[in-house]
């Protein structure tokens, strides 16, 4: 069976328009949350990430379209746009594409957005990139909650073992709008401050915006530095609950073991875990529980929902691309907000930015639905 | 690579005021309105589970598909493959239009907790007590080549014993749903044509 | 008050979608959580959205909803004695 790559990557977020501007940014603890007022969205203002629309005007004129993009379409198309091009694959029938989000164009629902309601099916978002770039093959939209990003590596992994395609390019997005707010509003889900996951004084999370983009491909030949190989990935749903995190971190605990065992690892050989982290009570309980019984305690953890809030369907994926940084570059990244231990079980929280050999990292993501996924990467120059 | 060879087990249709098993009409009923429809659906099969009242339509339609194929079945590996076309717009639709309201908006949250489609799999995970691998994509139209690949993979890595796959939609008063469980053995083979057929089928 | 009890079952079982419960099966003592209604966490938060959009009361801290939504009287109890509109 082919070994299946993690390669080219680009992260478009409150940082810039490239992976090494977020990169950079995080080594050096700078979050990426700031106070927004703007009371189109919710009333009270909130903390959040957002990508900076006058840049990414003008990152997307660029590209000289002719036609109007969603905002959303415009995050879309720029990170992928710089993926493609620094892989140099020819979009030929062997090409996939997948578009991981949860809500796509949700905003044009609203009855003063511009935009056609129609716009808001998103198989019209993967129609629109696809034609944009020319793919041989239809969008594959994936949208499973919160743990999108991260399915859909595991998702171009099985296509490519299923020799369906050689080469799969993955974006995922998810704006920051008065649709999520107001639905993660009423489930008492935001916090009024920066987000604290794992901590004690954790109080919910902040909806944050990224797009990114990465090739998932067979070829050992188009690799970048920090690439990683995909060697286990398993979701696992809690069969519990659709809202509630299960009290056992049933699904999650189940989605750790059968993704180590397809790797082929031990909880020893885990480096470092790129958790979910939301800081709401319920998820940072649960996980500490599934990692506890997977024997993954004492493994360095972090969240990195301190340095873009949730990014929703886009936030397994970007994680993931954070964590290929880590690997790299053998620095563990430290978990922002994190002051004092806020869980039953004990975690080994990353608590300062600092050097570690590493070369196997955990990336997992819970949503609503009650699903879990997980999945392990090793670098490949190791 | 040689796959080894999987079967359509059972499937299932509910559309136009019917549902049907393995192409065997089980309940059919002239309510217009789906609602009602798969209400009297739900009363006919004598299911009982009060939570089926507050789950929105898209889950309604995919709980009595996956009901009607798993009532009997004891693989508890199943993995669910759902894919459609609106999504949850239907009940997207529903949370805007209350946090549109000029008189004072509340968002509710047993209205969005359905706007994500992976919901209904959810609900049929909790139902059937499946553990199992949950992934649900979105196409313009029903795609067997996706649906197929992703379940033979499931299969041959050993991460499932059978798969629930199939095309659940629910769009403005619309409804349509073909569900089918592939595994080791049943009544036809599994590839694209075949599936093909039977989504077709009246 | 006991105005406001039927007033509270009936908007419970309309918005809450309790298919097969009527309002003369709850009791204003049942437990509405756990064993008694077995409502669960999204019912619970349908509530507070019920008493802010209803009755004009906001909840400081969620978690104070637990004590207040014990049953029909501890409810409307609260609502008698916090109501804006």
């Amino acid at each position: 069976m082919n070994n299946v790559y993690l390669s080219h990557n680009n992260i478009v977020s409150a940082y810039g328009f490239d992976s090494a501007s977020a990169v950079d940014s995080i080594k050096n603890e700078v979050t990426g949350l700031t106070l927004v007022d703007d009371s189109k969205i919710l009333p009270n203002p909130f903390y959040s990430s957002l990508i900076h629309q006058e840049n990414l005007k003008s990152e997307f004129q660029k590209l000289d379209t002719k036609e109007a993009y969603t905002r959303l379409e415009q995050i879309l198309l720029v990170s992928l746009a710089d993926t493609l091009k620094k892989s140099g694959i020819e979009l030929t029938e062997r090409v996939g594409l997948i578009v991981s989000t949860t809500k796509g164009n949700i905003d044009v629902l609203d009855p003063d957005n511009p935009f056609d309601e129609s716009r808001a099916y998103l198989g019209e978002l993967g129609k629109k990139i696809e034609t944009f770039f020319g793919f041989k093959n239809e969008a594959i939209v994936l949208s499973n909650a919160c743990v999108s990003g991260v399915l859909a590596l595991a998702v171009a992994k099985r296509l490519i073992h299923q020799e369906r395609y050689d080469h799969v390019f993955v974006v995922a997005g998810d704006l920051v709008s008065k649709f999520i707010l107001t639905g993660f509003n009423s489930f008492q889900a935001l916090s009024e401050s920066p987000c604290r996951p794992y901590c004690k004084t954790r109080a919910g999370i902040n909806i944050g915006e990224v797009g990114c983009s990465i090739l998932v491909t067979k070829e050992k030949s188009n690799l970048v530095e920090e690439s990683v190989q995909i060697i286990g990935e398993a979701s696992c749903n809690d069969a519990n609950h659709i809202s509630g995190p299960s009290r056992t971190g049933e699904g999650l605990y189940r989605s750790i073991v059968s993704a180590m065992e397809q790797a082929k690892v031990e909880a020893d050989a885990i480096d470092y875990i790129s958790a979910h982290g939301t800081a709401t009570m319920f998820n940072d309980e649960m996980e500490a529980i599934a990692f506890n019984r997977a024997y993954l305690q004492d493994t360095p953890l972090n969240s990195l929902k301190g340095y873009f809030g949730h990014t929703l369907g886009a936030s397994g994926l970007l994680e993931s691309i954070i964590g290929m940084h880590s690997l790299h570059s053998n620095t563990l990244y430290a978990s922002p907000g994190f002051q004092e231990l806020g869980v039953s079980q004990p975690l080994h929280i990353i608590t300062k930015t600092s050097p570690k050999e590493s070369n196997i990292f955990l990336k997992t993501a819970s949503g609503f639905g009650g699903c879990n996924t997980a999945a392990i990467f090793k670098k490949v120059n190791s | 690579m040689s796959s080894p060879e999987y079967y359509i087990k059972s499937y299932c249709l509910i559309r136009d005021g019917k549902v049907s098993k393995n192409g065997e009409i089980l309940f059919s009923d002239d309510s217009e309105e789906f609602p009602a429809f798969i209400k009297s659906a739900y009363k006919h099969f004598e299911t009982d589970y009060s939570k089926f009242f507050k789950m929105d339509n898209l889950s309604k339609l995919a709980f009595m598909g996956a009901e009607v194929l798993l009532c009997e079945n004891e693989e508890q590996n199943t993995a669910l493959v759902l894919s459609n076309r609106a999504s949850s717009l239907d009940t997207d639709r529903k949370h805007q239009a209350a946090i549109s309201k000029e008189s004072g908006a509340f968002a509710s949250p047993a209205v969005f907790v359905y706007t994500l489609p992976n919901i209904c799999m959810g609900e049929i995970s909790i139902r059937h007590k499946l553990y199992s691998e949950n992934s649900f994509f979105i196409f313009a139209e029903f795609n067997p080549y996706l649906l197929s690949d992703y379940a033979n993979d499931l299969l041959i890595s050993g991460k499932a014993n059978e798969v629930l796959c199939g095309w659940v939609d629910y769009d403005k008063g619309k409804y349509d749903a073909f569900l089918y469980v592939i595994a080791k053995k049943g009544m036809l083979p599994h590839n694209t044509g075949e599936l093909t057929k039977l989504y077709r089928t009246k | 008050m006991s105005e406001l009890k039927q007033e509270l079952k009936e908007k419970i079982i309309e918005q809450l979608n309790l298919e097969d419960v009527s309002v003369d099966e709850i009791a204003n003592d049942d437990p509405l959580f756990g064993e008694g209604l077995g409502l669960d966490s999204i019912d619970a938060l349908e509530l507070i959205v019920m008493l802010d959009k209803d009755y004009g009361i906001r909840l400081a801290d969620p978690k104070e909803g637990r004590k207040i939504f014990e049953s029909i009287d501890t409810m409307a109890a609260y609502i008698a004695a916090n109501r804006t509109n």
